[in-house]
């Protein structure tokens, strides 16, 4: 364990914080601009996994194993959403032939 | 029979609500029985109190106690005492004679049942308001008359200017029962108390003229105004005659409207020792009795002749209770229960003979035609003429002589009053009975005599207008004033306050000379003018003298009081429906209604359906949210 913080202390905190924000702005970006359901749904997860990133940095460096316990919750919350977003995504594909999102307006009123 | 007070008003409210359910299920007779017997045992039970009542002080019977808040004790109970003893005797020995009358009057009407229910609801809260022991159960019956007298006079309520009438009465009794709930609180207020007992023994250490207990007996007073038909609020009770003419005799003659008498009676001690109040009561009777008697002279209707006669008659107790003779005007209360009710209900059996006409220019010669009303209707005009020995002249002949010790000029328009009374009282009855017949062929053909149920109670009131009386009969005569000693405990703290200057035999014998002297040169004019030369009032359309014009029209009081109150009451409540509420509130709430579309129907727009955008927009909004927590 002792390793693997210091392993992790030998990159320093800034360069965590830039990669997790980088990452973190594609997925926004991917969200934003894309239109194909899975494509976004990807952008979700980078997102998910930027913030993932940044708790264990914080956390091995704070030295307090909360954020890494936090990490394994979001994991396993995110692959439960993965479930039910894809099954959605699959209805949507078996009704409209096209998992683009645009199409989904259609569900107004 | 005291401990069987409490069953007075019971038998009433029962027949109400035997009555009310029943009123189309059982038959007529059974209606008109039950109303009936409903109200000659209370009848018989008060009769049974009087003769077994020795006094001198009163017996409280409580029912259940009622409020009690901090040290305010509010009970509802009852008192048996001298005068309540003489109020339970008029309400249901009269009421019980009214009752019979009306099973002949109302038997051809539709509303049998609900009439009779209606009157023994009036018989019950009548009862209350005498037999409580405190403002407050007095007020229950006060409030409980007034709405009875509602119902009863829009019995007809098809009719418009029937229903208006009923109005008119509510309201007019309504400006009255404020003054009197305000009374009453002050009262609270003032002796920590409503019951008598309490009040009245404390009120007798107060020093006459005390500012706060005249203002009390001031607004006693109001309420007194507008229940028993004085002015400046009298105008209801002529308009009243638009009820059943059973309901005229009752409620607006004999009962109801006396009630006002009975409360300054009862609370006696209070108005002795404010002597403003007291004269405020003497003018205000005075002018009522005057105004309503010359405005008596001219009506050509039947009833509003008799219903003038009454707002009369009643300013004449007024008067009495104002010159501090509350022993007289009880009196009067009595003699005149007896011949208003005997006259009203002779004017109910002639329009009952005359098929529903009350115009008196078509009736006449009726005498023949109806021996029994005529008699009894002749007895009943000499009694309120005021001439010895029949009732109306001992208890009028009592007010006038404690006015006379007052004030003489008081006196003198008393007698100028007294006059009137006997001419337009002669007046009708000569309109009606003499002469020749006025009116159609078809009526002339229906006349007939009433049935028994309705001369009988005519013949029992005739001889109690007739020998009522002998019990008041004063000393100068001989007589031993039985009422007077009989109600000397009620009375008594305030005889004792007023200084009586007690006047000379031969005063009295003058006064009582010049009285039946006015009277008897009125009743001789009335009969050179409509028997000898068989004058008849002009129609309508015909032009009259300025003075009869004015009489003839009520000096115009409903005019004035359309110009004073209601037309500014109108345009004020225009105002308020057009300005305030139509475009103030509405406005307001409309306002907000249409505001709240219009804004939705544009932010409606942004849901597009567009998740892209719903992302964009959810984005600036965390971008945004961060900005403000960071800056």
């Amino acid at each position: 364990m002792d390793n693997f913080v210091s392993t992790i202390q030998t990159v320093p905190l800034n360069h965590y914080l830039i990669l997790s924000s980088i990452i973190f702005t594609i997925g926004v970006i991917g969200v934003l601009i894309r239109r194909n359901a899975i494509i976004i749904f990807m952008s979700v997860e980078l997102m998910l996994n930027a913030v993932n990133l940044l708790l264990t940095a914080f956390s091995a460096y704070s030295g307090d194993a909360a954020g890494q316990v936090f990490v394994f919750f979001i994991m396993a919350l995110a692959a439960a959403e993965v479930a039910v977003g894809l099954a959605i995504i699959v209805m949507v594909y078996r009704n409209t032939s096209s998992v683009d999102i645009n199409i989904l307006n259609r569900l107004k009123w | 029979m005291i401990n069987l007070a409490w069953l007075i008003p019971v038998f009433p409210l029962l027949g109400f609500v035997i009555n009310g359910l029943g009123r189309n299920l059982l038959p007529k007779f059974v209606i008109g029985a039950l109303a009936t017997l409903a109200v000659a045992v209370p009848f018989a039970i008060s009769l049974g109190i009087f003769f077994e009542f020795t006094g001198p002080d009163a017996i409280i019977i409580p029912i259940f106690d009622w409020i009690k808040v901090g040290t305010l004790n509010i009970p509802f109970s009852f008192q048996i005492d001298q005068l309540s003893i003489l109020m339970l005797l008029i309400i249901t020995g009269i009421g019980s004679l009214i009752h019979l009358y009306s099973m002949g009057y109302m038997s051809h009407d539709a509303g049998f049942g609900k009439f009779f229910a209606y009157l023994n609801l009036f018989i019950f809260f009548m009862l209350l308001l005498v037999l409580g022991s405190n403002y407050i159960v007095m007020f229950i019956g006060w409030e409980g008359v007034g709405l009875c007298s509602y119902l009863l006079i829009g019995f007809w309520y098809t009719n418009g200017a029937y229903a208006d009438a009923a109005k008119k009465a509510f309201i007019m009794n309504r400006i009255g029962d404020l003054g009197f709930l305000i009374g009453v609180f002050l009262i609270v207020a003032t002796f920590g108390s409503a019951t008598f007992a309490e009040i009245f023994p404390q009120a007798q250490n107060i020093v006459s003229g005390d500012a706060n207990l005249t203002l009390i007996t001031i607004l006693l007073f109001i309420g007194a105004t507008g229940k028993s038909a004085q002015l400046p609020l009298f105008t209801w009770l002529p308009d009243a005659m638009a009820g059943p003419t059973p309901v005229s005799a009752l409620i607006h003659a004999a009962t109801m409207v006396t009630a006002g008498i009975y409360m300054i009676a009862r609370s006696n001690i209070l108005f002795t020792l404010s002597p403003v109040t007291l004269s405020i009561i003497a003018v205000i009777g005075l002018a009522t009795a005057i105004v309503a008697a010359i405005i008596a002279l001219t009506q050509t209707d039947i009833k509003k002749v008799l219903a003038y006669s009454t707002v009369s008659q009643l300013g004449y107790m007024f008067l009495g209770l104002g010159v501090g003779a509350y022993t007289g005007a009880f009196f009067h209360v009595l003699t005149h229960a007896f011949f208003k009710a005997l006259l009203f209900l002779g004017a109910g059996s002639v329009i009952h003979a005359m098929s529903n006409e009350q115009d008196m220019r078509n009736m006449g010669g009726l005498r023949k035609k109806l021996p029994i009303t005529f008699i009894t209707m002749f007895l009943g005009t000499l009694a309120i003429a005021g001439l010895p020995p029949f009732a109306g002249f001992f208890s009028k002949d009592e007010i006038l002589a404690h006015v006379f010790e007052h004030n003489k000029l008081l006196w003198a328009i008393g007698i100028l009053g007294a006059m009137c009374t006997a001419f337009y009282m002669f007046r009708m009855l000569f309109l009606t009975f003499w002469g020749s017949f006025r009116g159609t062929k078809e009526q002339e053909h229906h006349l007939h005599e009433s049935p028994f149920s309705m001369t009988f109670p005519l013949i029992v009131l005739a001889v109690l207008s007739v020998v009522g009386g002998f019990i008041g009969v004063p000393e100068v005569l001989h007589g031993s004033n039985w009422l007077a000693n009989y109600l000397n405990p009620i009375f008594e703290a305030s005889n004792a306050k007023m200084e009586a200057g007690a006047l000379s035999h031969s005063t009295e014998y003058a006064l009582m000379a010049v009285s039946v002297g006015g009277v008897l040169i009125a009743i001789i004019y009335a009969t050179v003018r409509y028997v000898s030369k068989a004058h008849v009032p002009a129609l309508d359309s015909e032009p009259k003298s300025a003075l009869a014009n004015l009489s003839y029209n009520k000096f115009y009081f409903d005019e004035f009081y359309n110009a004073i109150i209601q037309k500014p009451l109108d345009i004020l409540s225009n105002f308020f429906y057009k300005i305030i509420d139509k475009l103030g509130i509405d406005g307001l709430v409309n306002g907000l209604g249409t505001g709240s579309q219009e804004a939705s129907k544009t932010f409606r727009l942004l849901q597009s359906g567009n998740v892209g955008f719903y992302i964009f927009a959810m984005v600036i909004g965390i971008i945004s949210v961060l900005i403000y927590s960071l800056f």
